[in-house]
């Protein structure tokens, strides 16, 4: 490799701190300051990817985050693996691992260049019309189309490395540390704001910094001399906060934004350990001065994409920032004055400048004559039209413009180069505006969309709104920051600007060829490979929206959202269709500006933080008995508890028969408890709950059935009247906060008159429920000064208790159709009263069973369950409870819509019990139920919602929804499974105790 | 994300708050004696306006009230806030 491609003058890199680096299996070298890019230019490392669709070879285009083609994978193999990295970005560290992205075996042979061979019969709109037919061998496709995808590879395993959030609130946010970014900065934080200053780069000043130029000075100085003085002032000032390698990924409405904050990437991996690696920044801004530059264009010719052609605005960068040449033999091709800049900086440093190929005819600036001085030969009036080199550009061709710039005259002449630079003027970066809901105009002049209606307090200034020239900038800044934050000391006294460039700009967005445009490869979106002849095909096919055309051409679909392509194809559209541009819409820009990683994005909401959940008071008790558990909403229930090497089936059964047999014992905390009170509480009662509450005498309970409005049922459970104006109603667990909304609405919006308070008491009580034949004894033993007869404690009742002088209610309620007791106790002594009642029980086998054996003995007993037998499509009638349903009662949430003329259609799904002909065949749940499998297609009747074996009963039990199936009482219907049919015969939902004997029981 | 104004609370994230869908549909008093359209009108029919439009929120995660909201859907700016039962602010 060359070694004169590093000049040993920029003050950016550290040449004392030399750090090694693989790229591809191969050690490079470069020093403290480069970006892999820059590090790879300077071992003379162009070709750095595939591109997409035609795999063909690609170099670093950029030196940004604007970068299209040098995405890598860092790491690859380990944790820390991360694809999609942008080397433009990646600031160098000892022991850096990078590897070239989209290509297969390897970067210089690949097997999917093959593509590009191919690319006559690869259009745009390939995928959607020749993958999808015939639709049966999509899979085969996409098994290939994944393999020579280039979208990286994601980690195997968990991210080693902590990432946090943090909430910033300021008066000012300034995003963008340019000139203008600085100066708002600074004016804002001296006027006593207090200010946020970010930039995405790794130090302030932007593209500024390095502007050495005699041909832009700030008072007199040279542009980056007058700004160092700046930066060193603002890094004193109080009220301001800096944060560099910051970048801000979303801009939402009422000014509040995500940034992303790099903490450690740049570091040594040894360095890392226990450190943040990156936060996410939630700002909540009062104003915000968006300053955040403007992106280079290119320009769009025939084979535009060969490595070694670069943004010209790179190029300089490089020179001037990292001292790093791009090449030897370099040529600049360009609209406008910005290319001079780059000629000057080459010109400064001995770099060789084969030619300047310009478009326009006239060119009339100082900086021009100075380089035209300089004995570089100037191409005016001129286009490239096509380029040469696999692996790197080595020639190019060149032809005249005609004068309306729509076809090439003349002869062609070849030049040669190492090294293309691109000028097709700037876009500003107006992303985060439209992100946050900003309007565009478009300003013929130049060709570019700028800023036009704010939707929230903020401001664009500098090149993002559309300002370029130098002394423009600053001017507009001084006056539009002035207005923006009301102040009337602007912190700068005059500020005389010299510049040797001009605006002046002959924008062609499509450059013309002596090539039919079919026979051109002219790249708009580099990394998704959609070309300008993509885009006119898509015209041709009627596509007009440029979202349309968006999808169809995949131009910006890419992980840079075409921040190069897409001002070309909105000009490329409008140019064909004869239209004004805009006009077919602009495309949006979506958050993240550039990409986040999933460890910024979740960040301390990992592993047990991942999601909050809920433990009853008996939590440990079960942990310690060898429970497992399930999550029902929040919850961590206890499943079941094997014993010994049982499995779920066994341990289940066993808790089954055990509960009805002698004696059971659940943790019931979960259910969602809510104390109502007020003198008009029977009344609320009353229109919540389908049946009737008026004359529930105190210290009874009664089950309720409640409704959505239209009529399907939402939630049920058993409240009882604790006191004349005062009750406690229960609800599943799931639904707790959800009916405690609801119940709050209908009070505070429909019904504010009536005197009603709730609250929600689910968390201040254990709710421990014994249940089976000698659950009464197991209760004396615990209570013994409770009177248990069945004269004073019936069922559907309840009593004020002590144990030990602790205060508890006791409910002999139950939900498996044994007679039970449910004792609810202040949730600290939760623990101690269940270990009471275990031990108590000693004698009578009691058994801790879970939500599933709960489950079983509720099926048995035909009880519903809210959720798995219902999915807001039954109403109660459906359900087969009609019972439950007042008649008399006036008016109830839901009470209109049960006689709708849909609701009482006769063929709708119907709650039923199913028997299967063999009862050792346990149906699965969700399965589809049919009458006739021969007709097809087959009619499906319903499906099965709950099923068990129930040891009790010794047969197979399930609940299933069958159209019309109240009337189906002993028809046989079929579950078809993969495999087999499973015959089954309609049943009485009820299976067991139809009469409720055991409820009742005198014991 | 928006900053609301809570009537009760003061200016809230938006994160703190539940949307409630359209506002002013009030409960037909006697709803058994409307005919299965008008019923239907009341329990299905939303205008989801492009536009300013008047929207029910409850401050779900602070003070658990319900209140009314002028919002514009088309550019997201709230116009007004006001509790239940006040009169809408005329536009
Ligand atoms: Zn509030």
């Amino acid at each position: 490799m060359s070694n004169n491609l590093r000049f040993k003058t920029s003050k950016f890199i550290d040449e004392t701190y030399r750090i090694s680096f693989k790229f591809n299996n191969k050690t490079y070298f470069g020093f403290k300051g480069d970006t892999l890019a820059s590090a790879l230019l300077a071992n003379g490392i162009h070709l750095v990817g595939r591109s997409f669709k035609y795999h063909r070879p690609r170099g670093i285009m950029t030196s940004g985050s604007e970068e299209p083609n040098a995405i890598i994978q860092l790491h690859d193999n380990s944790s820390r693996t991360e694809p999609n990295v942008r080397a433009t970005e990646v600031e160098i560290y000892e022991g850096l691992v990078a590897s070239s992205q989209n290509c297969w075996p390897s970067v210089n042979f690949d097997v999917g260049g093959i593509n590009n061979l191919l690319s006559p019969i690869l259009p745009a709109g390939f995928y959607y019309k020749t993958f999808m037919w015939p639709a049966s061998f999509w899979e085969k496709y996409e098994y290939f189309i994944r393999k020579s995808a280039g979208l990286g590879k994601s980690p195997k395993v968990a991210d080693p490395d902590i990432y946090e959030h943090n909430y910033i609130h300021c008066d000012v946010l300034v995003i963008g540390a340019g000139i203008s970014g600085i100066m708002a900065a600074k004016m804002a934080a001296k006027n006593g704001f207090k200010t946020l200053l970010v930039d995405e780069k790794s130090y302030l000043g932007g593209s500024s910094i390095y502007d050495n130029s005699e041909f832009s000075k700030i008072n007199n100085q040279l542009t980056s001399s007058w700004l160092e003085k700046e930066i060193n002032e603002i890094s004193k000032l109080e009220n301001l906060e800096i944060k560099v390698r910051t970048s801000v990924a979303a801009f939402h409405g009422y000014n509040f934004l995500l940034a992303r904050e790099n903490l450690t990437d740049h570091l040594p991996i040894n360095q890392r350990e226990n450190k943040v690696r990156q936060r996410l920044l939630k700002i909540r801004a009062k104003k915000v001065i968006t300053a955040t530059g403007s992106i280079e264009r290119p320009l769009i010719f025939d084979n535009n994409d060969r490595p070694g052609i670069l943004l010209s605005s790179a190029i300089k960068k490089y020179i001037d920032l990292y001292g790093v040449a791009c090449g030897e033999n370099n040529i600049l091709f360009t609209n406008n004055d910005t290319a001079y800049e780059t000629a000057m900086s080459l010109i400064q440093r001995g770099i060789k400048i084969n030619a300047i190929v310009d478009n326009r005819e006239q060119i009339d600036s100082k900086i021009s004559y100075e380089v035209e001085k300089n004995n570089i030969k100037i191409y005016k009036g001129y286009t490239v039209v096509d380029t040469y080199g696999y692996r790197r550009i080595n020639k190019i061709s060149i032809m005249k413009l005609s004068k309306d710039g729509q076809t090439v005259i003349g002869d062609k002449t070849k030049l040669n180069c190492d090294c293309l630079g691109l000028s097709g003027g700037w876009t500003p970066a107006v992303h985060l505006f439209t992100q946050s809901g900003g309007k565009l105009k478009f300003r013929e002049e130049d060709q570019v969309f700028i800023p036009n209606v704010y939707p929230s307090d903020q401001i664009s200034i500098g090149s993002c709104n559309g300002d370029f020239g130098l002394e423009e900038i600053i001017k507009n800044t001084l006056s539009s920051i002035k207005k923006f934050l009301d102040i009337d000391n602007s912190e700068y006294k005059t500020v005389e600007t010299i510049s040797g460039l001009n605006q002046s700009k002959r924008n062609i967005w499509l450059l013309p060829s002596d090539k039919s445009i079919g026979k051109t490869k002219s790249f708009v979106d580099y990394q998704n490979d959609a070309t300008a002849k993509d885009i006119k095909l898509a015209l041709r096919e009627g596509f007009r929206s440029i979202e349309h055309v968006k999808r169809y051409t995949t131009t910006g679909m890419g992980t840079d959202q075409g921040k190069l392509g897409n001002m070309h194809a909105l000009g490329i559209i409008s140019e064909t269709a004869g239209t004004k541009m805009g006009e077919h819409g602009t495309t949006t820009f979506r958050p993240p500006y550039t990409p986040l990683t999933f460890g910024t994005i979740v960040g301390r909401n990992v592993g047990e933080f991942f999601d909050i959940f809920r433990r009853t008071p008996i939590h440990d008790w079960h942990v310690a008995n060898n429970a497992e558990f399930e999550n029902v909403g929040q919850w961590k229930r206890a499943w079941y508890y094997p014993k010994d090497n049982e499995n779920m089936h066994q341990a289940v059964q066993r808790e089954s028969k055990a509960a009805r047999d002698s004696a059971g014992i659940l943790d019931a905390s979960t259910l969602g408890k809510i104390d109502i009170q007020g003198t008009d509480a029977s009344e609320f009662l009353n229109r919540v709950y389908t049946n009737a509450w008026s004359k529930l005498a105190v210290g009874k309970c009664r089950y309720g059935l409640m409704l959505n409005e239209d009529g399907m049922v939402y939630d049920d459970g058993v409240t009882t009247r604790l006191g004349e104006n005062h009750y406690i109603m229960t609800t599943t667990t799931g639904g707790a906060a959800n009916v405690l909304g609801k119940l709050e609405d209908y009070l505070q919006t429909e019904w504010p008159e009536l005197d009603v308070y709730l609250s929600s008491v689910t968390d201040h009580y254990a709710t421990i429920s014994v249940c089976g034949p000698n659950s009464k004894k197991i209760v004396s033993k615990v209570i013994p000064d409770l009177d248990l007869s069945d004269e004073k404690f019936p069922h559907m009742s309840f009593k004020n208790a002590k144990i030990d002088n602790i205060k508890c209610r006791v409910m002999r309620i139950s939900f498996t159709g044994e007679l039970s007791y449910e004792i609810n106790i202040q949730a600290n002594f939760g623990k101690s009263v269940w270990e009471k009642c275990m031990e108590a029980g000693k004698d009578f086998n009691i058994t801790p069973y879970g939500t599933e054996t709960m489950h079983l003995l509720r099926a048995e007993k035909g009880f519903i369950i809210v959720g798995q037998d219902t999915d807001a499509t039954l109403t109660p009638i459906d359900l087969q409870m009609d019972w439950i349903v007042s008649k008399k009662k006036y008016d109830f949430i839901g009470k209109r819509s049960l006689y709708r003329s849909d609701t009482i259609r006769e063929d709708r799904k119907q709650l039923v019990g199913l028997l299967t002909e063999n009862p050792e065949e346990v149906l699965e749940e969700g399965a589809q139920i049919v009458s006739d499998v021969k007709k097809t297609p087959i009619e499906m009747l319903g499906h099965v919602t709950s099923s068990y074996y129930s040891p009790n009963l010794k047969k197979s039990i399930a609940l299933g929804v069958v159209k019309s199936g109240k009337n189906m009482l002993g028809q046989k219907l079929i579950i078809p499974m993969e495999n087999k049919n499973i015959n089954v015969t309609v049943a009485d939902p009820v299976f067991l105790d139809k009469e409720g004997k055991k409820l009742n029981a005198k014991l | 994300m928006f900053l609301i104004n809570c009537p009760f609370c003061g200016e809230r994230e938006q994160s703190e708050f539940k949307a409630g869908g359209e506002a002013h549909i009030v409960r037909p008093k006697q709803p058994t004696e409307l005919s299965d359209d008008e019923w239907a009108e009341y329990l299905f029919m939303r205008k989801n306006i492009k536009g300013v439009q008047f929207e029910r929120w409850n401050h779900v995660h602070g003070c658990r009230k319900w209140f009314n909201m002028v919002r514009d859907t088309s550019n997201d700016q709230i116009k007004a806030v006001y509790k239940m039962g006040e009169k809408p602010p005329v536009e």
